[in-house]
């Protein structure tokens, strides 16, 4: 696997980003925004608005991809052994139907999923290494293949998305966020780069993955400012781009 | 910037400001927002407490196992009817602790301040000390913000991790900002609030993190009323002159120290504590088994 980096240091002080520690050095700062807050939906900073946030992000990429009738959520680790008491179940649906993490209609999930039509199911996975609040959100889409989102709830409702569709990736979701699948072909990703200079959106962090040399490969970036539509659109009408869509941390 | 209380204090000094402007200051550099923003993001964070702090003082809300059902409305008939051994005002301020802890387990919204689990701290606190003072919104805000200064920097130094802390580090580190905000809103100097600060996490110094079942409920809520009511009594502690022997910097360094000396068994995993008692250990099972 291919990694690029090009990394900036931290961004910092954004909504719903809590608090990492860092015991040596103390030289990082820390928004009081991280200390007074996430506004959310209880009980669980990790196990109810994670779990949400995790739902709703894998949610924006996968009805890129198709109508989705159907969720399917895998379980690992300790949202495996707690999720009723901590109404992850709900939290999970409630993001898998766009709602936000601080949506009053959370724990009304089933029934909003119910009157919307969309069915889903729970079970419980073992995925090896991975972080204990983990979860695989398979969607079943109208037409063609399942789109599967792994992701972590890492505490203080912050989350990371580990795994799309078969690539291994790491973003938090709590900057916009490009991502976009293509052939391994040279030249892709200067010519994506090339079109976010152009419309003066600085890259943060820009990592590529791939199945296999020549095969597909996975590029994540996360800017400094939204990613739109327009953007988006001229990226997917590059050469050898399959795929190409934003996540932004309020959509 | 500010990495400890002392920092706080000595800039604070320096500039003739409160501990409050300090942090909005170094706030206004870190996000690149103006003031009107943040006060506004303050604000509208402020109501959310508020709207928590006094939902369930009307109305029981239910949650799964019910463990704290009603204990918000109950107490608060009692704090109207003269509030027992301690009064009417000290009753109302656990009430509305009660009130975000049972909102919380009920999934309603709330402030994560610092974190869910102790989301009934500061609202109880601010709430009550501002109808006390008879104080404006403004002012309340800048309590706020010296306490979420104190938030930042037991976040920087410590821990407010339940799982890595215990209970010090959520309701203590909650009632240690509260502390310091109280004192803010009696009028009393930028060294009492860090005084203040240092007494609450005193005061609590080593207290586990024990959820019955693993539910956000029990004792949480009864952590969330006995930490407001531990943050008023710091806060006197510090406007009566008791001043701290050992400096508020290193108490939250030694509450880091003994949340790192806790076995895991005392933080968050429900396998000690209350939660290991029998009747602990029952519910949890009555709990699951219900729902296979």
């Amino acid at each position: 696997m291919l990694y690029l980096y090009f990394c900036r240091f931290f961004c910092y002080g954004t909504e719903n980003y809590k608090a990492i520690q860092y015991k040596e050095g103390m030289n990082l700062d820390i928004s009081i925004f991280e200390v007074v807050g996430p506004v959310m939906i209880g009980p669980s900073s990790s196990h109810t608005a994670g779990a949400a946030r995790l739902a709703r992000v894998a949610r924006r990429m996968a009805e890129n991809a198709g109508a989705v009738t159907h969720v399917s959520f895998g379980l690992h680790g300790s949202f495996a052994r707690t999720y009723k008491g901590h109404g992850t179940d709900r939290a999970l649906v409630a993001g898998a139907l766009g709602l936000r993490e601080d949506d009053e209609r959370l724990s009304d999930a089933f029934s909003l999923a119910a009157a919307e039509g969309l069915t889903y199911d729970f079970h419980e996975i073992v995925l090896e290494g991975s972080h204990e609040n983990t979860v695989e959100i398979i969607f079943t889409l109208s037409e063609g293949d399942p789109f599967t989102v792994t992701g972590s709830s890492l505490g203080g409702g912050r989350i990371a998305i580990k795994r799309i569709k078969g690539f291994d990736v790491d973003f938090t979701a709590h900057v916009p966020t490009l991502v976009i699948v293509q052939q391994d072909e040279k030249g892709v990703v200067s010519e994506i780069t090339g079109v976010l200079a152009a419309h003066g959106i600085n890259i943060g962090i820009m990592r590529v993955s791939r199945l296999a040399k020549g095969e597909t490969a996975c590029c994540v970036i996360e800017a400094d400012a939204n990613i739109s539509d327009a953007v988006v659109d001229q990226i997917r009408r590059l050469n050898h781009i399959l795929s190409a869509q934003a996540v932004h941390p309020e959509a | 910037m500010y990495n400890s209380i002392q920092d706080l204090v000595s800039q604070a000094e320096e500039r003739g400001a409160g501990l409050w402007k300090i942090v909005l200051e170094n706030e206004i550099k870190l996000s690149e927002l103006d003031e009107t923003s943040i006060y506004k993001k303050l604000d509208e964070r402020y109501d959310v407490m508020i709207r928590s702090a006094e939902r369930a003082l009307g109305q029981s809300l239910p949650a799964i196992g019910g463990l704290i059902e009603g204990i918000a409305s109950r107490h608060a008939r009692f704090a109207q009817q003269g509030g027992g051994l301690m009064g009417g005002f000290l009753n109302q301020l656990m009430a509305r602790a009660f009130s975000c802890s049972e909102v919380n387990a009920s999934m309603g919204k709330i402030c994560a301040v610092p974190t869910a689990g102790a989301c009934g701290v500061l609202p109880a606190v601010l709430l009550t000390v501002g109808e006390k003072y008879t104080l404006g919104r403004r002012e309340i805000l800048e309590a706020l913000l010296t306490a979420s200064g104190v938030g930042a920097v037991i976040t920087k130094n410590a821990t407010v991790s339940g799982a890595e802390g215990g209970c010090q580090a959520e309701c203590g580190a909650a009632a240690a900002m509260a502390a310091a905000a109280a004192v803010q809103m009696a009028g009393g100097t930028i060294h009492m609030s860090a005084d203040a600060c240092g007494f609450a996490l005193m005061n609590c110094m080593g207290l586990i993190c024990d959820p019955v079942a693993g539910l956000v409920q029990l004792p949480c809520a009864l952590r969330n009323a006995s930490q407001a009511v531990n943050a008023l009594v710091s806060a006197d502690m510090a406007l009566a002159g008791l001043t701290s022997v050992i400096p508020p910097d290193e108490v939250i360094e030694a509450m880091f120290h003994t949340g790192r000396m806790l076995p895991p068994a005392l933080k968050e995993t429900a396998l000690g504590g209350i939660a290991a008692a029998e009747a602990g250990k029952r519910i949890q099972a009555e709990i699951f088994s219900e729902n296979p």
